[in-house]
């Protein structure tokens, strides 16, 4: 049975996690041709009413669903009905995968060799395999990957086929689709293709929505798709997207199915081959359009060594038992179910909150490497200024002691048990080579050096920050994996810090500030703020870091270096809000647009870490601006106007000054932003 | 009920037996073999013919006998006296049961509470001449329908709040007198017709301090009147199912109104839960059968003032009587709808692949409005079953049949017997009729890949309904209980319903601890235009359980069906059992609405069951 409780367990230092075995280490021993072309027999769904991908289009096309938006197309727009049929067609022709065991097998050859040169090893959970395969024959799946890579999906097939299991259908971003061949390769191993956007286009979604259920509801397959919706260029979990979610759970609300088991999915690559690419792209260079001949350039990304990834196949979590008392589907009883209806209040609220509880399901089990606490210390101490770096004994004793207080927080982190730290330290070190730079026995980030290829001498300051921030975004994304283990003790920490007070509630009206400025940036659940705030205190106190009474919250002398790395892991983000809340009240003009911010914003930025008036250089992620944004725009404190020119903003000045000041402690939390303690 | 008053003997004596024409007669017919039970003196011993723990007639019931084969004691029933070869391995395979382990009831219905009297009312209703009665046995039999826990806990020798005394008013007067008399000194009266409800309604509420007078209505069996000009009938609410279709077929007319009970349901009772009938397609349910009815209510008696079939005046009263539940007084007498009995009667079976196949042309039948008199659809589990109740096959001839009949389908036809499913059918009417009506539903049937599976199969089907209550008190010899409860539904959710409540079940005893996978099934009972009626039945093995009867869970079935946009009952009616979602089913208007009504009729709740509301 699908466990009910995803992640709400009340002490995270008691999760117990399964062992990992390494899957590659077979196919560095026997025949990938063999492995490629063995007898593939999957356990199917037990009520699977076995159909071609032909039959699947035909019955797509013919759903009362797909009718009743067809006619009601041709209502609105005076269609024809056998026009807007054709329509539906090709959408549906452009859209669907077309999955052949050929492809698969072609993929399983070429993959092996491939991931056997790039990666050490790729772990796999394999009880969580043998859940997903009881499960597969119970109800219909859907597959939740985390998204850190373009090799997300591959990989996940790839696994999948390797244990014998169900190959999935994913749903994939168009854009792959300008990849001709890539596109039709990966439309043949599972990948049904979807528009970014299709906002107010009711036949595409029918299309769409309609595919997708009926896979699920005739178990023709698992359906895999990513929560976050796009590649997390930060490594930190993005904010859920519900569109998909919400398609997969509504057989269950509408009794088409009993029941739909979600699985969450964690993937961790120890390097990620995307690095310095997704630095690029938030430092303002766009994202390269993906095309085939791109990926061939990228071949000497082969070359080069990726540690191991580790896949977590998490718990089943029944869509029955998480709406049990929350969802009364007898609001579907009095209108005919094939008639698209937008989610009622509560079933969005609920949707969105087992978005959330998914997103921590695999933020959880995200395997942490040595390499992401080095990082989070480099990162410090590249801030605190000293120019020289760190010595690399003093390292790796922060090391250690930041890697049982992770631990003590839960973190599933996998440092090697029989290796002396040092060598842990440094192996890890290299790993990441051109990200750090060992010289006399200090270690400090590769800032130094130039891109290569450029000549020195043409480098202008601004040119040299940028350089700098390349290497210093990527190491945040490493960093930014093990936050997720300590973002309630630091919001806690940094609300100790900023408030007025050790009062209790002084603390929690903070924290709750804090948390609520935040719920943009990182996985918050929404509602959750007393259980997030007690989950940090309990934290803090059993750690010895901090003493909670009745009424005060004061930090112990043992809890003192705790409380300064919690703080100082956050503060980039306190900062940055705080910068970009500065540019809007200085900076912003009538005529700001949504689109003209990100650029206007950074030039602020560099201006001011040129001239030394800020010191983190991982402010320039357009990640950080963004979000800020957005939770300025939930707020209220920037408003967009609609009708004009791309959006508008229209800053409400006394609000975004008063929260700058409050981040920074200036101003006590205003009662109004407070939660029930 | 099966006591017999002396009117009722002499209408009996006037008329022949009817040795039915019709095949399914055999049915019930052979109630004539009854060993000819004389009239008591006090009218309280139906239970010497009836089980007062159990389903039905003493006499008839199934057991294991020495060798381990099971078979159908009695003479009452087509099945009776045979014996069922494969029901021991259905038995012992689909539970995991073992005749080795016996669960026997314990006998022991001396531990009654004393009766609580009203002695102010016992005395005046002794100068009235109703016979009445506080014997513990009399009081017992009054206190329970047949659900699972009334029944579980019967066999346990446990007894709640049961009434304090019966009475057995005569006529409508005599019910006019008690009611009378007991607003007079505040009693609570709970009407009691057959006692077959499965709705708790029958249950006296615990919490209930005035005396409780069970007011039985079976010697209120008469048929008044009957109009062939008009063809209804003027007959008393007490009179049984099976004794009113018997005795209007021996003038050679029936209701058609053949719910599963109809053995030992009342007219009474069919009023008062809005009944359906198997032959409801062509007689249709109570409320089409009505014409007129007369009920006594302690604000006095309700009645319309002519018999015109169809009326304007307002919302229909008869609507605030029927589904009452006994909350608002005794229905006395009713007018019925009758037909001239139907010339010919056959019987049919339909196999189809899967029962996805079969509801689609059940939903077929009902579009183009040609369902037979009845036409049912068990699913895979439930055809298992019907096959291991198959009795002794006599000739070799007719076991080679059956086998060559199973290689036609499974082999050559390919249908997967665990797959496959059947529907079973009952045409009535004229015969030419009949014939037609036939041809049109087996070729609906082709076009979803149904084969015709003869007669035989059929009348078995229908058999079925009327033994399974028999069957339930076998299982519970060995640790084995079960339940049924029903819903109606529109088309489109019918097949998701059956499925997702069959697997909720399954999920609810495996949570509960139910060592053994559970029986789950259901069929397709009744089409109508717009959806259709869905019966589940479900079983399993209690061993290793402290309280198996919590572990059915009917509670979060029902959830489920709501859930699945399924109806709060079709025809069990809500009873106690079912009166939580009462509110959530009707609206709060509509709860006030009925609640406003019981207010006006029944200020003192002197029809005190708390049923319903």
């Amino acid at each position: 049975m699908a466990s009910k409780a995803v992640y709400s367990q009340r002490d995270p230092m008691l999760k117990k996690r399964d062992d990992f075995e390494d899957i590659l280490e077979e196919r560095r021993n026997s025949s990938d041709l063999r492995y490629a072309l063995r007898c593939y027999a999957p356990v199917v769904y037990k009520g699977l009413c076995p159909s071609k991908a032909g039959t699947l289009k035909s019955m797509v096309l013919q759903s009362d669903q797909l009718h009743y938006v067809i006619h009601q197309v041709c209502r609105e727009t005076g269609r024809a009905v056998d026009d807007v049929q054709e329509e539906a067609s090709s959408i549906l022709e452009e859209m669907a995968h077309r999955l052949q065991l050929s492809t698969v097998r072609f993929f399983a050859f070429t993959l092996s060799k491939v991931f056997k040169t790039l990666f050490r090893s790729i772990c796999v959970n394999e009880e969580g395999i043998q859940r997903l395969q009881q499960v597969i024959q119970e109800h219909p799946v859907v597959l939740l990957p985390s998204h850190r890579s373009y090799m997300d999906f591959l990989l996940m097939s790839y696994l999948l086929y390797t244990y014998d299991l169900a190959l999935p259908v994913i749903a994939a971003g168009m854009d792959f689709m300008g990849m001709k061949f890539v596109g039709e390769m990966l439309r043949m191993s599972g990948a049904f293709f979807i528009r970014r956007s299709f906002g107010g286009d009711k036949l595409y979604w029918a299309v769409f929505s309609e595919y997708v259920k009926t896979m699920l509801k005739n178990g023709f397959a698992p359906v895999e798709f990513f929560l976050e919706g796009t590649r997390s260029r930060t490594s930190k979990s993005l904010t859920p997207k519900l569109g998909l979610l919400n398609i997969v759970m509504d057989p269950f609300f509408k009794g088409e199915v009993f029941d739909v088991s979600l699985v969450p999915v964690s993937i961790s690559y120890e390097r990620i081959l995307e690095e310095s690419l997704y630095a690029r792209e938030l430092l303002g260079v766009p994202k390269p359009k993906e095309s085939t001949s791109g990926l061939i350039k990228a071949r000497k990304v082969l070359s080069e060594d990726y540690g191991s990834i580790h896949v977590y196949f998490g718990q089943p979590v029944s869509v029955r038992s998480l709406a049990e008392g929350r969802v009364n589907r007898c609001q579907f009883n009095l209108i005919p179910r094939h008639i698209p209806k937008k989610p009622s209040e509560d079933i969005h609220s609920f949707v969105n909150d087992s978005a959330y509880r998914l997103v921590r399901a695999q933020e959880e089990n995200m395997v942490l490497k040595p390499w992401v606490l080095l990082a989070s210390l480099l990162l410090q101490n590249q801030v605190s200024g000293q120019k020289r770096g760190i010595a690399l004994d003093e390292l790796t004793e922060q090391a250690v002691w930041l890697r049982d207080l992770s631990r003590q927080y839960g973190a599933f982190l996998h440092w090697p048990e029989h290796t002396p730290p040092s060598e842990v330290v440094s192996s890890s070190l290299s790993l990441h080579r051109g990200l750090v730079r060992i010289s006399e026995g200090r270690v400090q980030l590769a800032l130094d050096k130039a891109a290569p290829g450029e000549p020195r001498s043409a480098v202008t300051p601004e040119e040299e920050l940028l350089s700098q921030a390349v290497i210093i975004l990527s190491c945040a994304s490493y960093r930014n994996q093990a936050l997720h283990v300590f973002l309630r003790p630091a919001l806690l920490a940094s609300a100790i810090h900023t408030a007025s007070s050790n009062k209790k509630q002084e603390v929690f009206n903070s924290f709750s500030f804090l948390r609520n400025m935040f719920s943009n940036e990182f996985i918050l659940c929404p509602g959750a703020t007393v259980q997030d705030f007690e989950e940090a205190c309990y934290l803090l106190v059993k750690t010895g870091a901090l003493q909670v009474t009745q009424q005060e919250v004061l930090v112990t002398e043992r809890g003192h270096r705790t409380l300064v790395f919690l703080t100082s892991m956050l503060d980039p983000f306190l900062q940055g809000y705080q910068v970009v809340c500065r540019f809007l009240c200085e900076e912003a003009t009538e005529a700001l647009t949504e689109k003209q911010f990100i650029p206007a914003v950074r030039k602020f930025i560099i201006k001011h870490l040129l001239a030394g008036r800020l010191r983190y250089t991982e402010v320039l992620s357009s990640d950080l601006q963004k979000n800020s944004l957005a939770a300025l725009l939930r707020l209220g404190a920037v408003r967009k106007i609609k009708g004009a020119e791309q959006g508008t903003l229209k800053v409400n000045t006394v609000m975004v000054n008063s929260l700058e000041d409050t981040l920074g402690g200036k101003l006590p939390t205003q009662k109004a932003v407070i939660a029930r303690l | 009920m099966l006591y017999i008053s002396t009117k009722y003997q002499i209408i009996r004596k006037d008329f022949p037996f009817y040795l039915g024409k019709t095949a399914h007669g055999g049915l019930w017919v052979q109630i004539k073999n009854l060993p000819g039970h004389l009239p008591k003196e006090s009218p309280s011993h139906v239970q010497e013919i009836m089980k007062w723990n159990g389903w039905g007639y003493s006499d008839s019931r199934f057991l294991f006998n020495k060798k381990g084969q099971a078979e159908f004691t009695g003479k009452r029933y087509r099945l009776s006296g045979m014996i069922i070869p494969g029901l021991k391995d259905w038995f012992e395979c689909t539970f995991g049961a073992s005749l080795q382990h016996k669960t026997p009831p314990l006998l022991n219905s001396s531990a009654v509470q004393p009766p609580t009297l009203n002695e102010a009312f016992v005395e005046e209703l002794k100068s009235t001449g109703i016979p009445f009665s506080q014997d513990a046995e009399d009081r017992v039999f009054r206190a329970h329908g047949h659900c699972l826990h009334e029944i579980f806990a019967l066999r346990e020798g446990k007894f709640g709040r049961v009434p304090d005394m019966v009475v057995w008013p005569n006529c409508h007067n005599d019910v006019v007198k008690i009611v009378e008399l007991a607003s007079k000194h505040n009693v609570c009266l709970i009407p009691y017709g057959g006692g077959t409800s499965v709705s708790s309604a029958l249950e006296c509420p615990p919490e209930e301090t005035r005396s409780i007078v069970s007011l039985d209505t079976s010697q209120m069996n008469r048929i008044l009147w009957v109009d062939e000009k008009n063809l209804t009938a003027h007959v008393e609410a007490g009179i049984v199912g099976q004794d009113l279709e018997r005795l209007l077929n021996e003038s050679g007319y029936c209701t058609g109104h053949e719910p599963d009970s109809m053995e030992f349901s009342s007219l009474g009772g069919w009023v008062a839960t809005r009944a359906s009938g198997m032959k409801k397609n062509i007689y249709g349910n109570i409320e089409d059968l009505v014409v007129h009815i007369k009920m006594v209510t302690p604000q006095g008696v309700i009645e319309k003032s002519c018999q015109g079939p169809r009326m304007s005046t307002g919302p229909d009263i008869h609507h605030f009587i029927m589904g009452s539940e006994g909350t608002l007084g005794v229905v006395t007498e009713v007018t019925m709808k009758i037909r001239p009995m139907p010339e010919y009667q056959k019987y049919g079976s339909v196999v189809f692949p899967n029962f996805e196949q079969g509801v689609a042309c059940l939903r077929e039948v009902a579009r183009q409005r040609c369902a037979p008199a009845s036409i049912r659809l068990m699913d895979n589990e439930q055809f298992k079953f019907g096959h291991a109740l198959k009795p002794q096959v006599s000739s070799i001839f007719t076991s080679f049949l059956d086998g060559l009949k199973k290689f036609y389908i499974t082999k050559f036809k390919g249908f997967d017997p665990n797959r496959l499913c059947v529907a079973t059918l009952l045409f009535e009417g004229d015969r030419e009729k009949v014939l037609q009506h036939e041809k049109q539903v087996y070729d609906i049937a082709a076009k979803f890949g149904g084969l015709a599976a003869g007669e035989d199969n059929g009348q078995r089907g229908y058999m079925l309904t009327f033994v399974i209550a028999y069957l339930r008190d076998l299982g519970m010899d060995y640790y084995v209980i079960g339940e049924s409860f029903e819903t109606s539904v529109p088309w489109d959710r019918v097949l998701d319903i059956c499925r997702n409540v069959k697997a909720r079940i399954v999920r609810e005893c495996k949570e509960r601890g139910v060592q053994f996978p559970p029986l789950s099934t259901c069929r397709v009972t009744q089409t109508y235009d717009a959806g259709a009626c869905v019966y589940f039945y479900f079983a399993f093995n209690y061993r290793g359980l402290s309280d198996p009867v919590q572990c059915q869970n009917l509670h979060a079935a029902r959830e489920e069906i709501l859930a699945n946009g399924g109806s709060l009952s079709h025809h069990h009616g809500v009873g106690k059992l079912r009166k939580e979602w009462m509110r959530e089913t009707v609206s709060n208007v509509g709860m006030g609405m009925l609640k406003s009504v019981k207010d006006y009729v029944d200020p003192n709740n002197i029809f005190g069951n708390r049923n319903l509301l």
